[in-house]
């Protein structure tokens, strides 16, 4: 493959910690091959970083397999990379070509600071589920079993389609106004669309909106940029369904 | 329910409402200009009724008046929310990718609607309320001729008034044109993403704009 690969230069989001003022610096790799995922291209980075002597650039990752929802970057101006449903460890190579110029950022939002280089802390998504992301079941040793609760097969499919969400923070990151409401309208509509998730519906819808406006993620304005951005192709109805719910929560 | 108008939800919803009054304001607002190109006697007739009318003045007059405000200050008040929730903005950011220009300019398309109602006020408004309500003068009468169609004559001859209309009203559309499903949206609605209410969205905001601003042309180029 020597001489085959492609040679491409990098604008990559430097900050030493939470406190520094970050900048972009720019680094060179060459021959890398377009089987290669975008995070193995980080990784050729870094060891040519580390042979120099050089502080390798951190990024966050962990199944490098589309489901935990870790790998993040802002790559040429989009969330996870040019390519459509996926996220950053399934973005191949193969999408740029040799000669490329690439911007490589953090998430950026008020409520996503940098803790290094390319790394955000997103633990503002956890406080979000804490407040209300969760059914309360009573595991008493008589729990009733789920199965015998009849669903519809369209609310399951919608429930399971809200609950593909990884909470990866695409969303955010996309939006102009750094809005999470695709993945707050993710999480409350799982259980919304469920009986399970009835009988505590309005303090959820409430707590959750509460947290996130908390947060301090901004205003939804329908641009739509999330659900394209998505690596689950979550849809904006779910925004609409939290709406409907939050507004039906506030009328009790 | 005081709390949920405190929410960013809430916000969204407030927004949406004063912008579908807005947006049926400007129908009978464009019903009533049109009747200018076919009869002079029926605008003046109309004018003199919208004028005088106490219910007009009193009751849907102040209800406009702050449908229009409130629109503004809460785009204003988000707008800067919004940039507050950003932080640092990106190196490289392309936003052509996954949202339309209109979409992400809301508040420029706003902001040059709101220019030509300052524009609008000036001319109209406020000698409205100058003659009637300061002047005292209730009769629509100037000369033992109603008023109104010569005023909106006068107003038009300016080509520089006229192209000052022809480029908000551009801009109305382009604000209608992401501005329409989106209310919908905001109210939790997913009646905008029907197919059939986008292509009705879409002929409106052409239409309703395009309207205004054939009365403004009209009026430029026949006036006696
Ligand atoms: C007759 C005039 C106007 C009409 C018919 C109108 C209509 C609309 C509509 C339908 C929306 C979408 C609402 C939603 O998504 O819930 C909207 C949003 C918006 N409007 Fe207007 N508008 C007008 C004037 C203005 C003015 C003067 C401004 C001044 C800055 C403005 C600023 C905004 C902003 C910033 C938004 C986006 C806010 C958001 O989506 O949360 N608009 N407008
Ligand atoms: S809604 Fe989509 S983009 Fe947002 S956190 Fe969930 S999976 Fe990621
Ligand atoms: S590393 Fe798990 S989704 Fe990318």
């Amino acid at each position: 493959m020597s001489g085959k690969g492609m040679n491409l230069t990098l604008k990559i989001w430097r900050q030493k910690d939470a406190q520094s003022k970050g900048k972009m610096e720019t680094y060179n790799v060459t021959d890398i091959s377009e089987h290669m995922s975008f995070l193995e291209m980080m990784d050729v980075l870094n060891e040519q970083l580390i042979a120099s002597g050089d502080e390798p650039v951190a990024f966050d990752h962990d199944c490098r397999e589309g489901i935990c929802g870790m790998c993040s970057l802002y790559i040429n101006g989009e969330a996870h990379g040019p390519d459509r449903g996926i996220t950053t460890c399934q973005l191949h190579m193969r999408m740029f070509n040799d000669g490329d110029t690439i911007y490589i950022e953090p998430w950026r939002a008020a409520a996503f600071p940098v803790i290094k280089d390319l790394v955000v802390d997103r633990t503002s998504f956890e406080r979000i589920q804490q407040a209300g992301g969760y059914i309360s079941v009573n595991t008493s040793g008589n729990t009733q079993d789920a199965n015998a609760l009849p669903i519809s097969k369209h609310a399951a499919d919608e429930a399971m389609d809200a609950a593909t969400c990884i909470g990866c923070g695409a969303c955010v990151a996309t939006c102009k106004n750094s809005s999470a409401m695709l993945f707050v309208g993710a999480k409350v509509s799982q259980y919304a669309l469920l009986p399970q998730g009835q009988v505590e519906a309005a303090d959820r819808v409430k707590n959750m909106v509460a947290q996130m406006d908390l947060e301090g993620f901004g205003n939804c304005t329908n641009t739509g940029a999330c659900e394209i951005e998505c690596p689950k192709g979550i849809s904006l109805e779910n925004i609409a369904r939290m709406n409907r719910e939050l507004m039906k929560a506030s009328i009790k | 329910m005081s709390g949920f108008f405190k929410s960013s939800i809430g916000r969204k919803v407030a927004m949406a409402l004063s912008a579908f009054f807005l947006m049926f304001f400007l129908i009978i607002h464009l019903a009533v200009n049109l009747t200018s190109i076919f009869s002079e006697d029926l605008f003046n007739e109309l004018s003199h009724f919208m004028g005088t009318n106490p219910a007009v003045q009193f009751a849907m007059q102040p209800v406009l008046l702050f449908g229009v405000v409130f629109h503004f200050v809460m785009g204003f008040v988000l707008e800067l929310r919004n940039r507050k929730a950003i932080g640092v903005s990106y190196a490289k950011n392309n936003g052509a990718a996954n949202s339309t220009w209109m979409s992400r300019n809301m508040i420029y398309s706003g902001l040059v609607i709101l220019a030509f109602l300052v524009l609008h006020f000036i001319d109209f408004w406020i000698p409205e309320i100058n003659v009637k309500y300061i002047q005292g003068d209730m009769s629509g009468m100037h000369d033992g001729e109603f008023r109104y169609f010569h005023e909106l004559q006068h107003k038009f001859l300016s080509p520089a008034r006229v192209g000052a209309y022809v480029i908000a009203f551009i801009l109305l559309a382009l604000h209608l044109l992401h501005g329409f499903t989106s209310a919908f949206q905001s109210m939790g609605s997913t009646a905008g993403r029907k197919k059939a209410l986008q292509t009705f969205g879409k002929v409106y905001s052409i239409i309703i704009p395009l309207g205004f601003i054939i009365v403004a042309v009209y009026h430029h180029f026949n006036h006696h």
